[in-house]
């Protein structure tokens, strides 16, 4: 069977369709994965250590095994304790965890880094230590992880092609269902590469042009 | 506890680092807008007091109060946080190396404190900034995060960010030590015209000839203990300790 | 927990982690062969080789490996290419591994390459032998390290073959949730042997850097 590609236009609102979903599965998993990366650093250095302890085993663990084995557990797992979630948003939950584990180590890394007078500073005008933290040292933390985030949410978008395996309709198995069709998967498949590549790239002009307006204030 | 009749008042400060004895019963009184000039060598103590007066680095013994509050007084852990911090307000901090939020133009530099502790309306914050960098030479620059500007300036910021939230006390701590030497003057000139509003001040520094102009008591601290004060005038010209005498001697042939 | 029917299926998980290992070292093997050819590639004297190299590690990392997997294992029998899903996997995973790594190796050798290249010349040396016997072996310290990090991230990227039906942990363990419902006690297996693994291969790599080091 040779390749075919004329035969593309005739399926592209299926595969146009799966890109929304990409686009808008990525944005939604990694606003969790960033404001749950923000948490997750606080409790893993600020939390008293009954709660800190516990909470890092648990980091250790998202970070040691792959994330498609941690989408069965959620996907399964969800559903064996009573919460039957549409399979999308599990995989949203997933994603978002994933990389919010992911965040939370640079962040980590990155408010250990901000100078110490920072904080002095702040407590010498009248702030208290939350307040402090707040105000001061994790939004420059923040600014100080925000490159290598974008790397990480541009790793996230490549990731979301694994939900698929738990049945959420992106890109990826919208190729699939496509390929389930017309049988040829060489012609579909490089096509969805071809759009998560175009995703990339603009994730990626993003990324800098972000990096750019923020190395002022830094 | 006997009343307080100063308005600093430092009573047998002590302070330890593990074995390492930084400050060895000091005890220091400062009259409502009076300035005083603490000079020493590094390792002399004299950044340590004067981070003890907000508690920055807690005393390990002693009292230190201020207008008539104990500023170290012994508190459950919460409460002690909330007086600190209250503290804190009517004292203000300039350290040598600025320490401005970098992530805050100077507006927000200024204006964040305020806001936040004080409740004051946006209209209101934006109205202090601007008395406060007009104060300090700065207005102009409002609008700049401090990467855009040079030491000199930044130092005048983070003293506009003090007197923003009203402070009773200024604490100086080698404020020009970090800025090149034709940026010092600048700074010096916001100092001096806080004494001429007679702002009370404590001024950790190396610059003699400035500590002599501006301050009207000087402190000589060596190892942890007030070696030697009296006014400019006295302590530069008819030091009475050697270790005075030999640390004058040492700073004057190393400045020329 | 049910651990009766863990310690019940725990067998099979170990017989699927010898797999994921095996998977492992051969991705790997793969991966430094394309991340060393990718490296010389974009280090090369040559624009064309400069511009193959850029295009296979910005085409491969900017696409889902899981994808890349698929069009190899379902479309390259459109374009002759007949592979069994355990020989797609090693070769699918390589070549995107190869990618990352390409960049790990490049930006070591980058690193060292400034002065060091030019002192070396300043004697006679060619350059290649330049890079040979001075650039190459102050590297490789550099390298260690990231390799490392991409060794575990390969590692776990070798669960997507699941998705082809490659019988490696987590197959296995997808496939007991679907049979027992358990999906906690699956992951908790599936997981302790990821972490074993991926521990060892740390220690490896903590254990190669310190040599290195030294020498």
């Amino acid at each position: 069977m040779g390749l075919d590609f004329s035969i593309i236009p005739k399926y592209m609102d299926i595969i146009l369709l799966g890109v929304g979903w990409t686009v808008g599965i990525t944005v939604a998993a990694a606003l969790l994965s960033f404001v749950g990366g923000i948490i997750f650093a606080v409790i893993a250095l600020y939390a008293p250590w009954l709660i800190r302890q516990p909470f890092r085993l648990i980091e250790w663990v998202f970070m040691g095994t792959p994330l498609l084995l941690q989408l069965f557990l959620i996907y399964f797992g969800l559903v064996q304790i009573g919460i039957d979630l549409p399979a999308f948003v599990a995989g949203i939950i997933g994603l978002g965890l994933h990389f919010a584990v992911y965040n939370s180590e640079l962040i980590q890394t990155a408010i250990l880094a901000v100078d110490k007078g920072q904080m002095e500073a702040a407590r010498t005008l009248g702030l208290g230590r939350g307040q402090a933290l707040r105000k001061v040292v994790i939004p420059q933390a923040v600014r100080a992880v925000i490159p290598p985030i974008g790397n990480n949410m541009i790793a996230l978008l490549k990731d979301s092609a694994l939900v698929s395996v738990i049945g959420v309709s992106e890109l990826t198995l919208s190729a699939q269902r496509v390929i389930g069709k017309t049988y040829r998967p060489f012609e579909f498949y490089i096509l969805a590469a071809a759009f998560y590549y175009v995703i990339n790239l603009c994730m990626e002009w993003v990324q800098r042009k972000i990096e750019r307006r923020i190395s002022i204030s830094r | 506890m006997t009343e307080q009749t100063h308005f600093v008042e430092i009573r047998h400060a002590q302070k330890s680092f593990g074995a390492l004895e930084v400050l060895k019963d000091i005890s220091l009184n400062v009259e409502r807008g009076q300035i005083v000039g603490i000079i020493g060598s590094s390792g002399s103590g004299k950044s340590t007091l004067l981070r003890a007066i907000n508690d920055l680095d807690p005393l390990t013994g002693g009292e230190i109060w201020l207008d008539g509050v104990q500023v170290n007084k012994t508190l459950p852990h919460r409460q002690y946080e909330k007086h600190i911090n209250e503290m804190r307000q009517n004292v203000g901090m300039v350290f040598q190396h600025f320490n401005l939020f970098p992530h805050m133009t100077a507006r927000e530099n200024v204006t964040m404190a305020p806001k936040l502790l004080k409740g004051l309306s946006q209209a209101d914050v934006d109205k202090l900034a601007e008395e406060q960098l007009d104060k300090v030479g700065m207005l102009e620059r409002i609008d700049y995060y401090p990467s855009q500007l040079s030491g000199g300036q930044k130092q005048r910021v983070a003293i506009a960010r003090a007197l923003a939230m009203k402070p009773k006390l200024m604490l100086f701590d080698e404020a020009t030590s970090a800025l090149d030497p034709e940026l010092v003057e600048e700074v010096n000139l916001v100092m001096k015209k806080l004494a001429e509003e007679h702002m009370t001040m404590i001024i950790v520094t190396h610059e003699m000839d400035f500590a002599a102009s501006v301050c009207d008591r000087v402190l000589f601290m060596d190892k942890g203990v007030v070696v030697e004060e009296g006014p400019p005038s006295v302590l530069f010209k008819n030091p009475t300790q050697d270790r005075t005498r030999e640390f004058l001697r040492k700073h004057i042939e190393g400045a020329s | 927990m049910d651990i009766d029917l863990m310690l019940k299926v725990y067998p099979f998980f170990l017989e699927a982690a010898w797999v994921t290992i095996v998977l492992s070292v051969l991705t790997a093997i793969l991966g430094l062969i394309c991340g060393t050819l990718g490296a010389a590639a974009r280090l090369s004297r040559f624009a064309l080789l400069r511009f193959l190299g850029a295009a296979y590690v910005s085409v491969f990392r900017g696409t889902p490996a899981l994808i890349q997997l698929f069009i190899l294992y379902f479309g390259g029998p459109q374009i002759g290419i007949q592979l069994d899903a355990f020989e797609a996997g090693v070769i699918g995973l390589g070549i995107n591994a190869g990618a990352y790594m390409t960049e790990t190796i490049r930006g070591a050798i980058i690193a060292i390459d400034k002065g060091q290249r030019e002192a070396a010349r300043t004697l006679g040396l060619s350059s290649w032998q330049a890079t040979y016997k001075v650039i190459l072996p102050q590297s490789a310290r550099l390298m260690v390290r990231p390799l490392g990090v991409n060794l575990n991230m390969l590692i776990k990227a070798t669960a997507l073959v699941a998705a082809i039906a490659v019988v490696e942990l987590t197959y296995t363990a997808q496939r007991y949730i679907g049979s027992t419902y358990k999906p906690f006690e699956m992951f908790l297996l599936a997981g302790i042997l990821y972490m074993i693994i991926i521990y060892v291969t740390g220690r490896g790599v903590a254990w190669l850097d310190r040599k290195v080091q030294i020498n």
